[in-house]
C-alpha cells in the first residue's frame, strides 16, 4: 500500500523523497495519476508539495518572477504582470490539457514528467528561466534544459526536487512566443512545439534570440545556431529562412503514433518562423 | 490495510469518509459516498465526465487523489439544482436536446457552470474552447454548446432583473 | 440552423417535449452501467493477453486464490466447450463457441488485450493485486496485424480450423479469409473501358472505435438454484440474455436481465464482453460481482468497426450515366470471423443505377479484437470509396456534383444491383433539398474547399414487444424492451400521447427487464422509433378497441357506432344523446366495465424502409501543415417523420461528427509487436468541441407508409456520408484526392507536397 504524505516544509520533503527510493513528488498529478494507473510507475510513497506554502504562487524575483513548483497553469493568467512579461510561457503552459488539467497542472511537473513534448519547456528554455531546486544537499539554481535526462528521466538526484521556477527580468524591447502542432484544436501532445524569445532594438534589428523545440529529439531542445539566424538580422524572410535551416538541421525525432520523421522535421521549421512574427510583434509592441 | 479519513465539504455538508492513499477522489465519490452522478469515462483526465469543482476550480475528479480532498470544498454534479429548483443550465439542457445518452451531461453540467459563473457572456468559440475537456460521443455539441448559449442569456436577463 | 417543416396534422408528433428520463440524467440520479450496486456485491477484474497472439498452455490461479480477499477465479476452461453451436439474436445467428472465446480465451489468445482470466474480490485494489499472482504459460505466436497481410496466404492463421464461407471453390486449406461473396451483372469490364469518364483507386482505412463514453460494466448474480441476475447496460437486454445463457449453456429463463440507463453504444453494445463472466464468478463465490472495463479495456478488447481495402473502378458515359461499377473489398473481421459479410456490397448498389456490376468482398481476421458494429456497419467505409469517385466522375464530366447524382439516383420504383426494390424512399427529395441550400451559395475563401456526398443505410425493423396499460385515473405506462439510447423515451411517449389523445405528460414511458415485457431485438439498426414504436402504437390501438367495445357495452349500441376522438369514445347511434366518455372515465370506470384496460403486442415488421442523407462541407486547409478545418456543415437527410425533432437532428449531428472524427483522425494504430499504440482518448483523437462549427441539419420528410406516423430510421445514415464530403471539400481546397484514412495533418501535408 501507498503512502500519502503532504509536508508543510521543504525540508520535510526532501527527507520523505529521499527516505524512499521510489517515493514520488505530487504537484498536479495530472501525470503521476495517469501513469499510476496504468501501472507504469508503482511508487511506495507520494509526497505532494502542495501544502508547502512557499512553493505555491507568484512573487517577483531579480526583476523577473519566481513561480512556486506546485502553482497551477491557470494561476499563471491571473498574474497581469508575468502576462505581460512571458506571454509565450503563460500560453505555453496554458496548452496543456483542458480547463480541468491546467487547474491543476504545473510547469514543474510538466519539466520534472521528462516528456519530450512538454509544451511549457520550450517556451521556459527560449525565456532563458531556471529551476530551483532543493534537495537534502541544500538548493542549486539550474537552467531548465538540464533538468530533463532522457525521455520520463530528470538529472535530479534523490531527494531533490524542483521549488521554483524562475524567469528573468524581460528586455523591454523583448518579446516570446510559444506554438504547437496537434491534430486536434485542443486536448493533444504536441506532435512539435516551437518557442521563441527576441530582443529587437529601436531600429528593430534583432539584438538576442533563443529557438527551442519539443517532440524532435529525446529532451527540449535549445538550438542556438537557429537564433544565431536570427540576431543581427532585421527578421527578414532570408534570415527567417536561414532560422528555419538550423532548426531542420537540429531536428532529430522519431517516427511514432504522434507524427512522422518527415511531418516532424517540416513542422518545426514552420512553426518556429510562425512564433518568430508573433515573437518580433510583440517585441515590437514593447518598444 | 490502513485507510486514510478524509474530512471535505461535499455539497455544502461536511463529509467523512475512509480512503485508501492511491485512490481518486472520483472513486471515493462514487464508491465511499454513493454520488455516483460523476462518471468515469477514462480516468486518465482525457474526457471530463468526472469533472467536479474544488475549491471553486473544476477539476478532473479522476486525477485528484481521494487524501487531497481534506479540508477542500468539493461541489458535484449532485448539487447543481437547488433542491429540487433545476439550474438554468440543467433546464436548458433538457429544454434543448443537450443530451442523447446522458453520460458525459453530469460534466459537461459542471463545467459550464463553472464557466458562466466567471464569464457570463462568453462567444461560442469560448465556450468550445473551455468545454474542449469534456467529451461528448452522442450530439456533436451543437445542442450543448447552444444550451450553454441559452442558460447563459437566461443567467444574464436574471441578473438585470434582480 | 435547423429546417423542419411539421405538417400540423398531429398534435404531439413532430414537438419537442422535454424528455422523460431527463431529470434524472441533468442531475446525476440515473443509474448507469458502471453506477449499480447489489447487496454484498464484491469486485471483478480481468486478466488480459499482454500477446497479440499467443498459445495458452496453462494458467495457474492458486496464488490469487490464496490471496485475503480473493473470493474466485475463472479461466476459460470454466465455460462450456460448444463447438457448432450458435445464438439466435433475432437479426441473425451468433456462433457461441466464438462470443465463449472472446469473453475468455480458450486454448489461444488471438489479440493484444484478450481476456484469459478473471477474479473476484472484496476490493477493487485487491481483485487487480490477485490479478499480478496469476501465472499464465504463453507460447507466443507469429502474429499478423494488417489486413492485408491477414488475407495472404502465408499468413499466421488464427483459426485451424476456419475454412472461407461463400467460397466458390470450396477449399480445405487453413486460411484467415472467413466469408466471401461476389456479384456479377453485365460486363463491368467492358462498360468501364469505354466510358467517357472513369474514377478508380484503391481506398484504404483502418479500424475505429465507436467511442461511446460509458465503459462496459455489469453485475451479476447467480445462485445454487441455477437462476441469474444480471444488471448491466446494453442496447438490448434481450440480446444479453441469450448470449449471456448461450455462452454458459443454460435455460434462457434462468438469466433475468435488468437494464440500466446506456452511456452511448452506436452499435457496440449489441454484443457482450463481461457478463458470462461475471456470472461465473458469483457462482463460484457466492456473491454478486461487479466486472467492469477501464477505457484502455474498451480500446484493445471491445469492438471497433473493421477497416477496409478496397480497390474500386466506376465510370459514365459522356451524358453523365453510370455504366458500371467494379469493387473488390476485403473487410477486418478482427479477431473473429463476422465483419463486413453482406452489408459492403448492399450498401454499394443500393444508391445509384448501375447497368453492369462486378464487386466481390471478403471478410478476413487478424490479430485485433473482434469487430463489432458501428452505426450503419461497414457503409461509412465503402461509401466514402463511392462517393470519392462519383466525384471525380462528375468533375471529368463538368457536371455539377449534385445534378450528376440526381440523374443516377435510385428511385421508387427502381431495383437495385442486390435487389432491393426501392418503395418510397427520398434520395431524390434529399439531393433537391441540398441544392436548395444557401449553403452552396456561401463564398469560400482562400484554401478552403466545398464538398458534397450522399450515404445510404438499410434501417431494419424486427421483433418488437409493447405493453401499454391505462391506471385508475388514465395516466398511461408504455412498456418497452429497447433501452433509450439518445431520447427514445420521449417518441415513444409522443406517439402513444398522440394515439390515445392524452398528454405527453400523462404517459410514462419505461424500459422493462426481460422478464416484465416480450422479446425484443436490440436498439440498433434505425430501428427503434419505427417497429418499437409501431409495437406501441398497435397496443395502444388495442386498448382503443377495447375501450370502444365497453362503450358500446354501457351505450347498449352497436360497437359500429361508437367513435375514438381526441381521447374519448364518442356514440355516433343515430337518436342517441350519450355524453362521450373520455380516457380518464374509462379508465376510472374500468372495473365495471370488465377490469384492467392494458395490451401488450408483439410484432416482426420487415417493412421498413432505407435512409438516405446528403452532407455538404466546407474545409479550410492549411496549406503549411497540412490541418483541415471544418468550417460549415449541413446534414439533409430524409426520416420520414421526425417524431421529436430535437432528438432527430440529434441524430443527424452526432453521427455526421463521428464521421468528421472518422475522416480526420480517428485511427487503430498498432505498434510493430502487434500492440494498440493508443488505446486511449488522448491518442485516439475523437472530435473536441472546439475542432466543430454547429451542425446545420435539415429534416426532409417522405413518410414511410408501414410505419402510422410515417417513420423510417434516423440513426445510422449521418455516419455515412462525412468521410467522402470531407474528402472531396479537400480536393476542391487542395486539388489532391486522399484515398487512405485519416486525412490527418501529416497524410495532407504530404498529399500537398507530395506531388500526386
Ligand atoms: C488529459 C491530459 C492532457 C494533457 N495535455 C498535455 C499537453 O497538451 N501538453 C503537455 O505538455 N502535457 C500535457 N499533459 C501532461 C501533464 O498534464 C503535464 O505534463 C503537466 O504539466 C504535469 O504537471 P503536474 O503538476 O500535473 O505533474 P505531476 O503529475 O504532479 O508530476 C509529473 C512528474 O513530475 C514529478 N514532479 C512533480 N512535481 C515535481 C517537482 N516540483 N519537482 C520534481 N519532480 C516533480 C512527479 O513525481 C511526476 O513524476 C496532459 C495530461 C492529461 C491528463
Ligand atoms: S474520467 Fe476523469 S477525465 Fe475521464
Ligand atoms: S450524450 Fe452521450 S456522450 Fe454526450
Amino acid at each position: 500500500m501507498i503512502a500519502f504524505h503532504s509536508p508543510q516544509t521543504l525540508e520535510d520533503a526532501s527527507a520523505l523523497l529521499a527516505a524512499e527510493p521510489s517515493a514520488r513528488p505530487l504537484s498536479g498529478g495530472t501525470d503521476l495519476l495517469v501513469q499510476m494507473r496504468s501501472g507504469r510507475v508503482e511508487p511506495a510513497a507520494i509526497v505532494d508539495l502542495k501544502q508547502i506554502p512557499s512553493m505555491r504562487g507568484i512573487r517577483a524575483h531579480d526583476g523577473g518572477f519566481a513561480i512556486g513548483a506546485a502553482t497551477p497553469c491557470t494561476a499563471l493568467l491571473d498574474d497581469a504582470a508575468l502576462c505581460a512579461a512571458w506571454p509565450g510561457v503563460v500560453e505555453a503552459a496554458n496548452l496543456i490539457g483542458s480547463v480541468q488539467v491546467r487547474n491543476r497542472a504545473t510547469m514543474a511537473g510538466n519539466l520534472c514528467n521528462a516528456s519530450p513534448a512538454a509544451d511549457s519547456v520550450p517556451a521556459l528554455i527560449a525565456a532563458d528561466a531556471r529551476a530551483l531546486v532543493v534537495g537534502p544537499a541544500g538548493e542549486r539554481e539550474v537552467p531548465i534544459a538540464d533538468i530533463p535526462a532522457a525521455p520520463g528521466k530528470t538529472n535530479l538526484a534523490q531527494g531533490e526536487f524542483v521549488a521554483e521556477i524562475r524567469l528573468p527580468a524581460k528586455s523591454a524591447s523583448g518579446g516570446d512566443a510559444y506554438l504547437r502542432s496537434i491534430p486536434r484544436t485542443e486536448m493533444d501532445i504536441a506532435v512539435v512545439g516551437a518557442g521563441v524569445s527576441l530582443v529587437l532594438d529601436s531600429s528593430g534589428t534583432c539584438t538576442a534570440a533563443r529557438v527551442a523545440l519539443g517532440a524532435v529529439a529525446p529532451t527540449a531542445l535549445l538550438v542556438e545556431e537557429a537564433g544565431a539566424a536570427l540576431v543581427g538580422t532585421g527578421l527578414d524572410d532570408a534570415a527567417l529562412d536561414r532560422m528555419a535551416d538550423a532548426v531542420r538541421a537540429a531536428c532529430n525525432p522519431i517516427n511514432d503514433k504522434r507524427g512522422t520523421v518527415e511531418y516532424r522535421t517540416a513542422m518545426a521549421a514552420i512553426l518556429a518562423k510562425r512564433a518568430t512574427r508573433i515573437a518580433q510583434s510583440r517585441a515590437g509592441a514593447n518598444s | 490495510m490502513s485507510k486514510i479519513a478524509v474530512t471535505a465539504t461535499i455539497n455544502g455538508d461536511e463529509q467523512e469518509f475512509l480512503c485508501e492513499p492511491g485512490e481518486s477522489l472520483l472513486d471515493a465519490l462514487r464508491m465511499r459516498l454513493n454520488l455516483t452522478g460523476s462518471k468515469e469515462g477514462c480516468g486518465s483526465g482525457d474526457c471530463g465526465a468526472c469533472t467536479v469543482m474544488m475549491d471553486g476550480r473544476m477539476v478532473c475528479s479522476c486525477l485528484v487523489l481521494a487524501p487531497e480532498a481534506e479540508g477542500k470544498r468539493i461541489e458535484t454534479i449532485e448539487g447543481v439544482a437547488e433542491g429540487s429548483v433545476l439550474h438554468p443550465i440543467q433546464r436548458k439542457f433538457l429544454e434543448m436536446g443537450g443530451l442523447q445518452c446522458g453520460f458525459c451531461t453530469p460534466g459537461f453540467i459542471v463545467a459550464a457552470k463553472a464557466l458562466l459563473e466567471r464569464d457570463p457572456d462568453p462567444s461560442e468559440t469560448e465556450i468550445r474552447y473551455w468545454l474542449a475537456g469534456n467529451l461528448c460521443r452522442c450530439t456533436g455539441y451543437d445542442k450543448i454548446i447552444r444550451a450553454v448559449q441559452e442558460a447563459a442569456a437566461e443567467m444574464r436577463q436574471e441578473r438585470v432583473v434582480s | 440552423m435547423t429546417e423542419h417543416n411539421p405538417l400540423s396534422q398531429f398534435r404531439v408528433v413532430g414537438t419537442r417535449p422535454v424528455r422523460p428520463d431527463g431529470i434524472d440524467k441533468v442531475t446525476g440520479k440515473a443509474i448507469y452501467g458502471p453506477d449499480h450496486v447489489a447487496p454484498g456485491m464484491i469486485h471483478g477484474a480481468i486478466l488480459r493477453s499482454p500477446h497479440p497472439h499467443a498459445r495458452i498452455r496453462s494458467i495457474d490461479t492458486s496464488k490469487a486464490l490464496a490471496l485475503p480477499g480473493v473470493k474466485a477465479a475463472v479461466t476459460g476452461q470454466d465455460l462450456p466447450h460448444l463447438p457448432g453451436k450458435s445464438v439466435s439474436l433475432g437479426e441473425g445467428e451468433a456462433d457461441l463457441a466464438n462470443l465463449s472465446c472472446n469473453c475468455l480465451a480458450r486454448d489461444k489468445a488471438l489479440y493484444e488485450g484478450h481476456a484469459v482470466a478473471a477474479v473476484a474480490a472484496t476490493s477493487a485494489s485487491i481483485a487487480r493485486e490477485a490479478l499480478k499472482l496469476i501465472t499464465v504459460d504463453y507460447e507466443v505466436l507469429p502474429h499478423v496485424i494488417d489486413l492485408e497481410d491477414a488475407a495472404r496466404d502465408d499468413a499466421p492463421i488464427l483459426h485451424p480450423d476456419l475454412r472461407t464461407q461463400g467460397a466458390e471453390e470450396p477449399s480445405d486449406k487453413p486460411t484467415n479469409i472467413a466469408f466471401t461473396f461476389a456479384l456479377k451483372q453485365g460486363d463491368a469490364a467492358k462498360a468501364l473501358d469505354g466510358a467517357a469518364a472513369v474514377a478508380s483507386g484503391r481506398f484504404a482505412m483502418p479500424p475505429v472505435h465507436q467511442g461511446y463514453i460509458e465503459p462496459h460494466a455489469c453485475v451479476a448474480s447467480w445462485n445454487a438454484d441455477g437462476q441469474g441476475q444480471v444488471w448491466c447496460s446494453s442496447q438490448g437486454p434481450f440480446m444479453v440474455r441469450a448470449v449471456t445463457a448461450g455462452v454458459l449453456d443454460i435455460p434462457v429463463s434462468d438469466v433475468r436481465v435488468t437494464p440500466l440507463e446506456i452511456g452511448g453504444g452506436f452499435g457496440g453494445k449489441t454484443t457482450i464482453y463481461l457478463e458470462p463472466v461475471a456470472m461465473l464468478l458469483s457462482r463460484k463465490a457466492g456473491r454478486p460481482v461487479r466486472l467492469a472495463m477501464s477505457r484502455e479495456d474498451v480500446f484493445r478488447a471491445s469492438g471497433p468497426a473493421p477497416g477496409l481495402v478496397v480497390d474500386i473502378r466506376i465510370g459514365a458515359d459522356a451524358e453523365g450515366n453510370l455504366v458500371g461499377i467494379e469493387a473488390d473489398m476485403l473487410y477486418d473481421a478482427g479477431a473473429f470471423p463476422g465483419g463486413g459479410t453482406m452489408l459492403g456490397p448492399l450498401v454499394l448498389s443500393n444508391m445509384y443505377r448501375y447497368p453492369a456490376v462486378d464487386i466481390r468482398t471478403r471478410d478476413a481476421v487478424s490479430n485485433k479484437p473482434s469487430v463489432a458494429a458501428y452505426r450503419a456497419p461497414a457503409a461509412p467505409q465503402i461509401t466514402f470509396a463511392i462517393e470519392s469517385c462519383i466525384d471525380d466522375i462528375a468533375a471529368q464530366l463538368g457536371m455539377d456534383p449534385i445534378a450528376f447524382r440526381l440523374k443516377n439516383a435510385l428511385r421508387p420504383g427502381d431495383t437495385s444491383a442486390m435487389g432491393m426494390e426501392c418503395g418510397e424512399i427520398g434520395f431524390v427529395e434529399c439531393l433537391d433539398s441540398a441544392n436548395a441550400q444557401d449553403h452552396l451559395k456561401a463564398p469560400l475563401g482562400d484554401n478552403e474547399g466545398r464538398g458534397i456526398a450522399a450515404g445510404y443505410w438499410i434501417n431494419i425493423g424486427g421483433a418488437s414487444s409493447a405493453s401499454v396499460s391505462l391506471a385508475e385515473d388514465g395516466s398511461v405506462a408504455v412498456v418497452t424492451g429497447n433501452p433509450d439510447i439518445g431520447g427514445s423515451r420521449a417518441s415513444m411517449a409522443i406517439m402513444a400521447s398522440e394515439r390515445l389523445g392524452v398528454p405527453y405528460e400523462k404517459v410514462r414511458p419505461i424500459i422493462g427487464d426481460t422478464a416484465t415485457i416480450g422479446y425484443s431485438v436490440v436498439t440498433g439498426g434505425s430501428r427503434t422509433t419505427f417497429a418499437v414504436g409501431r409495437a406501441v402504437v398497435q397496443a395502444c390501438d388495442t386498448i382503443i378497441a377495447d375501450m370502444k367495445k365497453r362503450a358500446a357495452n354501457v351505450w347498449q349500441v352497436a360497437e359500429d357506432d361508437v367513435e375514438w376522438r381526441n381521447g374519448a369514445v364518442h356514440c355516433t347511434a343515430k337518436g342517441n344523446d350519450n355524453a362521450p366518455m373520455t380516457i380518464t372515465e374509462m379508465a376510472e370506470n374500468a372495473n365495471t366495465t370488465g377490469g384492467p384496460i392494458a395490451a401488450e403486442v408483439s410484432i416482426n415488421p420487415h417493412d421498413s424502409l432505407p435512409a438516405y442523407g446528403v452532407h455538404i462541407c466546407d474545409v479550410a486547409v492549411d496549406p503549411e501543415t497540412g490541418h483541415v478545418s471544418i468550417k460549415r456543415y449541413t446534414v439533409v437527410q430524409d426520416v420520414g417523420r421526425a417524431i421529436h425533432p430535437d432528438y432527430v437532428e440529434g441524430q443527424m449531428q452526432g453521427g455526421a461528427v463521428q464521421g468528421i472524427g472518422w475522416a480526420l483522425n480517428e485511427a487503430y494504430i498498432y505498434n510493430s509487436k502487434g500492440c494498440l499504440d493508443n488505446p486511449g482518448f488522448l491518442d485516439y483523437r475523437m472530435p473536441v468541441a472546439s475542432d466543430l462549427p454547429m451542425i446545420d441539419t435539415v429534416i426532409v420528410e417522405k413518410p414511410n407508409p408501414a410505419h402510422p406516423y410515417g417513420v423510417k430510421g434516423v440513426g445510422e445514415v449521418p455516419i455515412v456520408p462525412p468521410l467522402a464530403a470531407i474528402g472531396n471539400a479537400v480536393k476542391a481546397a487542395t486539388g489532391k484526392r486522399i484515398r487512405e484514412l485519416p486525412m490527418s495533418p501529416d497524410r495532407v501535408f504530404a498529399a500537398i507536397n507530395g506531388g500526386k
